[in-house]
């Protein structure tokens, strides 16, 4: 190189911004191949399904599929609600709701886990938030853990009748889906 | 590719002609043939070799298996039968393919072992060893892919467990987690989706493999083999030419081995697997007891042992499962930093004393967490679990950097020559392996 300082001209700023227009053309190609893995339109067509409550009697369970997970839909006992109900929020592991009913920050009461007039009904999405396995609980004859609501087979995860953890490596409640009433003995999740 | 110059000489009118055109002869016989191997290998040197072979073995069944095989959620646990029931020596083949997953982490666990106490990743093998490390990692994600093809029970529920491990990302960032792991599964669970994009990667990994195979034998003909004492080739009968020599002790650890392999195969081929994975997977239903393949049990045990409090005492709350995440992923990771935690400058443990005892509490501490991996997660098994999960870490942490400032090595001897022939000259207390490298 000689010892004068190269301007530059008009062909080097032609091969930069060709060049950067290849890159970013090429970057851009990424993004089809990245969303090609998330969840399909069929997948998400199925977003939402009735089901309904009147032949689930006081202290049975039913397990309902939605979007490819069980939900779990209890009919709570008075004496099952009376234990959801006196825990107080400051000693849970996960403080929060978990309803996606309801604002983000919202605690972890019960009356915060069920929908307003229907105490009764307990609906969580039934995967263990530790790592996704089924709980036990549903069937009458199950484990259940040491606060009567549903224990994880998998890694010990114990959680009480409002679906909320209590005891154990899962980090979180067990979701409530978005649903609905649509009449006294009908819901609508998704 | 190494200071070797093949000494090939074709003989032939048309060896010639293709020589001057593409030197490849020239370059197998310079690696292969006549390449210098160190005299004094011992049979944990096979192991190779017999990996190189089940990975051969490996490719050739899948791709036989791809054949027969349907990935769907309607049809791949029915054509896992279909082969082994009603396709020509598809039992066999089957066999060949679950049994040789097995046979090749046990091969490769060996040879893993073999590295460390050997000191085979020091100076100047460490990129060799990186490289193993990289095969180790995408060994491990062939193997959990393929295992969900079957789609049983444990399949699925496997992969339900491993897939959810990147949903403890949302303690970090809440949302981000669950968004990978629906990216992952293309659903909202696990589901033909997820099995179809696992059998597309586990068809291609194998090959990904085959390359990083190639670059590993590629470092390694670039620095040379190591060897029972560590020592450099130094003298010129320290080696002898790789074939007829170490070809064919390779050849008879190779065969060992294809025995232990076919007892397996024709006597035991469901014995390293699990009877729940012959039930068809079921997305309501949990399997009382979810374990990995035997070859993850350590790992498995690693993470389980991260609950709400660890060791009596360290409260972990919400945040078990992402150390537990954590620390499953380092205890692969942190064994590519071996060359640099290890301080001491003699390779082999053969003339480490002290060392020599924590490498095999080393190897107890792993066989011991495989063993509390398939036990149940529950009472003294959680204890003993994070008790081996410290012992793990503190070996490459502690152990490794301290051990190799406050030991005295033994003397280690002249050259291999003499190690093999007992010369009378030995090198002096503390000598390095290869002083004249540094």
């Amino acid at each position: 190189m000689s010892s004068d300082a190269i301007e530059p001209d008009r062909r080097d700023f032609l091969v930069l911004v060709g060049n950067a227009f290849a890159a970013v053309g090429a970057a851009s190609l990424l993004w089809p191949f990245i969303q090609q893995m998330n969840p399909d339109a069929s997948t998400k067509a199925l977003s939402s399904i009735d089901v309904d409550l009147a032949p689930v009697k006081e202290g049975q369970a039913i397990t309902v599929m939605w979007r490819g997970k069980p939900v779990f839909v209890r009919n709570r006992t008075k004496s099952e609600i009376e234990s959801a109900v006196k825990v107080d929020v400051k000693n849970l592991p996960d403080g929060l709701a978990r309803n996606e009913n309801l604002p983000d920050e919202d605690p972890a009461t019960d009356a915060n886990r069920t929908m307003k007039g229907h105490e009764n009904w307990i609906i969580i999405i039934g995967i263990c938030t530790h790592l996704g396995c089924i709980p036990k609980g549903q069937a009458l004859g199950d484990e259940r853990g040491e606060f009567g609501g549903w224990f994880c087979p998998c890694h010990g995860s114990q959680y009480d009748t409002a679906g909320r953890i209590r005891k154990g490596p899962a980090p979180r409640n067990m979701e409530v889906p978005p649903y609905a009433f649509t009449s006294d003995s009908k819901i609508k999740i998704g | 590719m190494s200071g070797h110059t093949s000494t090939y000489e074709p003989t032939s009118r048309w060896g010639k002609w293709f020589d001057e055109r593409l030197p490849i002869a020239r370059v197998m016989h310079g690696q292969f043939v006549d390449f210098p191997t160190p005299r004094n290998l011992n049979y944990l040197w096979t192991f190779g070799g017999i990996l190189t072979f089940i990975l051969g073995a490996q490719i050739i069944t899948g791709v036989v298996l791809a054949m027969h095989y349907q990935p769907s959620a309607a049809g791949a646990f029915d054509s896992i039968e279909q082969i082994r029931r009603d396709v020509n020596y598809g039992w066999m083949i089957r066999n060949f393919h679950a049994v040789g997953a097995s046979m090749f982490f046990f091969a490769v666990y060996i040879h893993i072992f073999r590295g460390l106490y050997y000191g085979s990743y020091k100076a100047p093998r460490e990129v060799l060893w990186i490289l193993g490390v990289i095969i180790m990692l995408l060994m491990m994600a062939t193997a959990f892919m393929g295992y969900s093809l079957p789609w049983g029970q444990m399949s699925f529920w496997g992969v339900t467990v491993i897939t959810n491990l990147f949903s403890a990302l949302d303690t970090i960032i809440n949302g981000l987690g669950t968004a990978i792991v629906e990216w992952l599964w293309g659903g909202y669970s696990v589901s033909g989706t997820t099995l179809n994009r696992f059998f597309s990667l586990h068809y291609l990994l194998p090959f990904v493999l085959a390359g990083v195979v190639g670059l590993h034998l590629w470092a390694l003909h670039t620095a040379g083999q190591n060897n029972p004492t560590g020592l450099d080739l130094k003298e010129p009968s320290d080696s002898v030419p790789m074939h007829p020599y170490a070809t064919s002790k390779d050849a008879v650890g190779l065969f060992a081995f294809l025995i232990l392999f076919a007892w397996f195969v024709f006597f035991e081929p469901d014995y390293l697997g699990h009877a729940d994975n012959y039930i068809e997977a079921n997305p309501l239903v949990t399997p009382p007891h979810i374990v990995p393949e035997w070859y993850f049990l350590p790992f498995y045990a690693i993470l389980r042992s991260f609950t709400s409090t660890f060791l009596w005492v360290i409260p972990l709350g919400q945040y078990a499962k992402l150390c537990g995440v954590l620390a499953m992923f380092s205890a692969v990771l942190i064994i590519a930093f071996v060359p640099w935690l290890d301080t001491s400058r003699v390779r082999s443990s053969k003339y480490r004393p002290i060392f020599k005892w924590f490498f095999w509490f080393f190897v107890f501490t792993c066989l011991a967490l495989g063993y509390l991996g398939s036990m149940p997660a529950e009472g003294v098994y959680v204890m003993w679990a994070q008790i081996f999960t410290v012992c793990y870490f503190l070996f490459f942490l502690v152990a490794m950097p301290i051990i190799g400032l406050i030991e005295t090595p033994k003397k280690l001897p002249r050259s291999i020559t003499d190690s093999v022939l007992g010369g009378s000259t030995a090198m002096p207390n503390g000598a390095a392996a290869s002083p004249e490298k540094r």
